[in-house]
C-alpha cells in the first residue's frame, strides 16, 4: 500500500532529552483515508511520536517526512487562559477561515451546535473536546493527528465519535494518526496498530497486535480478544521504567 | 492649529491608544505585561544614547528595546531561569548601566523625569509624524499577523502542526511592541507606557466575552484615558502622563461592578 498516498513517514525517528531517549527506532507511515493508532502504557511515548510526526520537535534523530501542509491536530491538553475571552466560534477559525455554516456543520458533527457563543471556559471537560476535535474536522485536513480526542466523553458519546472519526477518514479521504487508551474500540475502527513502548513493540493490523506476546504483556491476556493460538518468539521484555531487558 | 500645544498633544495621545489598544491586548493574553516593562526601562539606555551622540531618539529606544527582546530569547534557551527572574536581572541591569552613563554625560543637562514620566506637553510635529507613521505600520503589521499570532498566543504548538508559524510571529509580536515604545516614549514615559498597555485593556476584558470585543473597548479605554486625562491635567494642572493613567485606573475601578461572572 505504498506508493503517492503517503501523507507522513517516519524513518527510524526518535528523540532524546538529557542523555534519555523518549522515543526512539520508530518506523511509521500514514496513508490517506488509513487510521493508524498508537497504543501503550503512560509516558511510553505516544504523544512524543505525534509530535514528531508533526514537525514540532527540532533535535530529532532519523527521518520524518511530510507530504501535506493541510494538517489538523488534537493536542492531548490544551488550557484556556482565563485571561482570554474566547467563544466557541472564535475558537473554530482559529487557523481558516470558515463561514457560518461551515462552523455550525462541523459543530453539529459533534453534537454542540448549541454551544457555539459560549465562551471556551465554560464547557465541560467533554464538551471542551468536541470542540477541538470539530475544529479539527472543519478544515477538512489531508492529515488529522489526535491525541486522546475523545478524554472525559461520556460512553455513548465516545462510541459515537469514534464512528465519526472513522467516517471522516472514509468521507474526506484524511490519514489519521490516533492515540488512544480505548483499546476496545481501537481494536474495531483502526487500520493499523503501532504498539509503544518507548520504541515499537508491535505493529500491524489490529488482528495480528492483539495476538502479539507483547502487546499481551502490556495490557494483559484480557485485552487479547481475538486471541489466537499463534505467537511469534519475542526477544525482550520490559522494566517498570520500560527499559527493554533482554531475555536470556 | 499644530502650533497648539494642547492640540497636538491630544493628536499624539489619540495616536498612541489607537495603538496601544490592541498591543496592550496581547501583551495581557500573553502575560507579557512585565515584559512589557523590561523593554520600557531598557529605553532609559536608548535615550542616553540619543542624546550623547546625537541620534534619532526613536530609532535610538527602538534599536536598544529590540537587543534587549533578543537577549531575552536568547537566554531563555540558554538558562535555567525562569521568565521572571530573567526579565528583572534585564530590566533593572539595562535600567542601572542607563544611569551610570547618564552618570558620566554630567556635562549633557538631562531632563530625567520628562523621560521617567512623560512630557506629552513638549511634543513637537516631528514627535507627531514618528507617532502617525510609526503607529500606522504598527497597525499594519499587526492586521496581517492577526491569525497566525492570535492562534499561537491560544496554543502554540496547535498553531506550529497547523503551520501558523509561532516562533516567527514571537518575533515580529516583540519587534512590534520594541517599536511601539519607541514612539510612545516621549509621551507617556517609560515608567508609565507599561499602565496605558494594561490598565485600558484591563478594563476591557471586565466587559467583554469575545477577543474582538476586548480590542476595541481595549482602544476605547484608551481613548477615552487621552481625552479625559489630558483635560484633567490641563484643568487642574497635574502632569499629563501621570493623569491620564488615573483616569484608565478610574476607568477599570468603574468597570468592575460589570464583571461577568467567573464559571
Amino acid at each position: 500500500m505504498s506508493g503517492n498516498d503517503i501523507l507522513v513517514k517516519l524513518s527510524n525517528a526518535g528523540i532524546s532529552k538529557n542523555e534519555e531517549w523518549l522515543v526512539k527506532e520508530v518506523n511509521l507511515e500514514i496513508h490517506k483515508g488509513k487510521i493508524v493508532t498508537l497504543i501503550g502504557p503512560n509516558g511510553s511515548g505516544k504523544s512524543t511520536t505525534a509530535k514528531i510526526a508533526l514537525g514540532l520537535y527540532k533535535n530529532i534523530e532519523g527521518k520524518v517526512e511530510r507530504f501535506t501542509k493541510n494538517i489538523s491536530y488534537v493536542p492531548q491538553k490544551v488550557s484556556i487562559d482565563w485571561t482570554l475571552p474566547i467563544r466557541v466560534i472564535d475558537f473554530m477559525v482559529l487557523t481558516q477561515d470558515l463561514n457560518s455554516e461551515e462552523i455550525s456543520y462541523a459543530l453539529n458533527l459533534t453534537g454542540i451546535e448549541h454551544l457555539k457563543q459560549n465562551n471556551l471556559r465554560e464547557l465541560s471537560g467533554g464538551e471542551f473536546q468536541r470542540v477541538l476535535l470539530a475544529r479539527a474536522i472543519a478544515k477538512k485536513p489531508e492529515l488529522l493527528v489526535l491525541d486522546e480526542p475523545v478524554q472525559g466523553v461520556d460512553f455513548p458519546g465516545e462510541v459515537a465519535l469514534y464512528a465519526l472519526i472513522k467516517k471522516i477518514s472514509e468521507t474526506l479521504k484524511c490519514g489519521i494518526l490516533l492515540i488512544s487508551h480505548d483499546l476496545h474500540v481501537v481494536m474495531s475502527a483502526t487500520d493499523h496498530v503501532v504498539c509503544l513502548n518507548g520504541h515499537v513493540c508491535c505493529s500491524g493490523s489490529p488482528v495480528d497486535v492483539a495476538q502479539d506476546k507483547t502487546y499481551k504483556e502490556l495490557f494483559g491476556e484480557k485485552s487479547s480478544q481475538l486471541l489466537s493460538i499463534y505467537e511469534h518468539d519475542h526477544d525482550h521484555t520490559h522494566s517498570t521504567d520500560g527499559k527493554i531487558v533482554k531475555e536470556v | 492649529m499644530f502650533d497648539d500645544f494642547l492640540f497636538r498633544a491630544l493628536i499624539a495621545g489619540i495616536g498612541i491608544a489607537l495603538v496601544t489598544g490592541p498591543l496592550g491586548c496581547f501583551v495581557v493574553w500573553r502575560r507579557l505585561s512585565f515584559f512589557g516593562d523590561t523593554l520600557a526601562h531598557s529605553a532609559l539606555l536608548g535615550v542616553i544614547l540619543s542624546v550623547s551622540f546625537d541620534i534619532n531618539i526613536s530609532l535610538s529606544i527602538f534599536t536598544v528595546s529590540s537587543l534587549v527582546a533578543l537577549l531575552l530569547l536568547r537566554l531563555q534557551k540558554t538558562t535555567y531561569l525562569a521568565n521572571d527572574a530573567l526579565l528583572g536581572l534585564l530590566s533593572h541591569s539595562s535600567l542601572a548601566i542607563g544611569l551610570v552613563v547618564l552618570g558620566f554625560l554630567s556635562f549633557i543637562r538631562f531632563d530625567i523625569m520628562g523621560v521617567l514620566f512623560g512630557d506629552i506637553l513638549s511634543v513637537n510635529i516631528n514627535d507627531l509624524l514618528a507617532i502617525w507613521l510609526g503607529g500606522a505600520l504598527i497597525l499594519l503589521v499587526l492586521w496581517f499577523i492577526w491569525k497566525p499570532l492570535f492562534a499561537s498566543t491560544v496554543n502554540y504548538e496547535l498553531a506550529e502542526a497547523e503551520g501558523m508559524k509561532p516562533e516567527r510571529m514571537n518575533a515580529i509580536f516583540t519587534i512590534l511592541l520594541a517599536a511601539l515604545i519607541a514612539i510612545a516614549i516621549k509621551m507617556v514615559g517609560l515608567l508609565l507606557i507599561t499602565g496605558m498597555l494594561i490598565i485600558p485593556t484591563a478594563m476591557a476584558r471586565n466587559l467583554s466575552n469575545n477577543p474582538k470585543q476586548m480590542v476595541i473597548l481595549s482602544i476605547v479605554g484608551g481613548l477615552l484615558s487621552v481625552l479625559i486625562g489630558l483635560y484633567a491635567s490641563f484643568e487642574i494642572n497635574t502632569s499629563s502622563g501621570p493623569t491620564i493613567v488615573t483616569v484608565a485606573l478610574l476607568l477599570f475601578i468603574l468597570s468592575l461592578t460589570k464583571v461577568q461572572k467567573r464559571y
